[in-house]
């Protein structure tokens, strides 16, 4: 991630950028927002368990969107819940990142056509910065979409938050 | 006791209230005037040969063309014996007695009702929509039911 590379040896001093710093923080503390909302979310808890463990990436969940910097959309959004979701999204304070887990809430996943209670994919109401596919997927599958957004954070500038470009 | 003999007995006290049967189906049902059915249920509960004193299931149906009709399953875990009552509504006035009173599983089970289907339980207690947001559009369960083009401005079509 080139922040260590900069180092002096034998000595305390790091020479870095404070856009290289905040984005290693940003990264290495993704706050997750702790709810679940169908089959995906018991993959989500998997993910979490000791065999894959998610807080080796720093994604601790916590129950109050103002202390979360990431929301994992885990399963069927209903669009009773969309006007939730939407909500708890304003809440969550900048900068804030949306993984959007299994096709339900990528697209609709199996009730595209005959959910007349379903929200057709979750990007219909907030920014989504990682889609992970799957039905449900794999706990791989979701720490795979967390390294994405790792990525993609390293990659952002200061002046521009790139999950919109 | 058998079908026949409930039957009967639902005649000798309801009389006109009791409307058709079929009681050869695979399970015997009886239908009954949708503004009678609470009295028509505490007398199956409380008669002391019947004691009908669960209700395994409420549903809706909707008959197409014809009219709304909720079907009750009743089992009787002293006696070991089953009905099943039907009371059909018109569709454009769906207005059923309620029988919360009687079993305390049909609350949440005639807001089912109420919500999917438009059937209005009579006397509920607290008859409000149960799964979708208050401010839905529609019953979606009705044949006739078409999925909104947007709720609240987002987009529900594919």
């Amino acid at each position: 991630m080139g922040l260590l590379d900069k180092q002096f040896n034998n000595s305390n001093v790091i020479l870095t950028s404070v856009e290289d710093l905040l984005k290693w923080a940003r990264l290495s503390s993704l706050f997750q927002m702790q709810f679940g909302l169908a089959c995906c979310a018991i993959e989500m808890m998997a993910a979490s368990a000791s065999n894959f463990d998610i807080m080796r990436f720093g994604v601790i969940p916590r129950a109050t969107p103002r202390q979360t910097d990431l929301m994992i959309v885990a399963g069927t959004v209903t669009l009773k819940m969309a006007t939730r979701i939407k909500r708890l999204y304003d809440q969550m304070s900048e900068p804030r990142y949306v993984i959007s887990m299994g096709s339900c809430s990528n697209c609709g996943g199996p009730y595209w056509e005959h959910g007349y209670h379903v929200l057709k994919g979750v990007d219909r109401v907030i920014p989504v910065d990682v889609y992970v596919p799957g039905c449900p997927p794999r706990p791989e599958a979701l720490l795979e979409g967390i390294i994405k957004l790792q990525e993609k954070i390293r990659n952002e500038t200061l002046v521009k938050k790139s999950a919109y470009a | 006791m058998t079908p026949q003999e409930i039957l009967d007995q639902l005649r000798a006290n309801f009389g006109e209230a009791i409307l058709e049967s079929k009681l050869d189906a695979p399970q015997p049902w009886i239908s009954v005037a949708p503004n009678r059915t609470k009295d028509i249920c505490f007398f199956l509960r409380d008669t002391a040969s019947l004691q009908f004193d669960y209700l395994m299931c409420l549903s809706s149906v909707d008959n197409k063309d014809k009219q709304l009709s909720v079907v009750y399953h009743v089992w009787s875990t002293t006696q070991k014996h089953k009905i099943v009552l039907k009371a059909f509504c018109p569709r454009d006035n769906a207005h059923i007695q309620s029988v919360s009173s009687v079993w305390g599983t049909a609350d949440w089970h005639e807001r089912e009702a109420f919500d999917m289907m438009g059937i209005v339980f009579d006397e509920h207690p607290d008859l409000r929509r149960i799964l979708c947001p208050d401010d839905y559009p529609g019953n979606p369960l009705r044949k006739d039911f078409k999925v909104p083009e947007f709720y609240q401005g987002i987009k529900v079509p594919y």
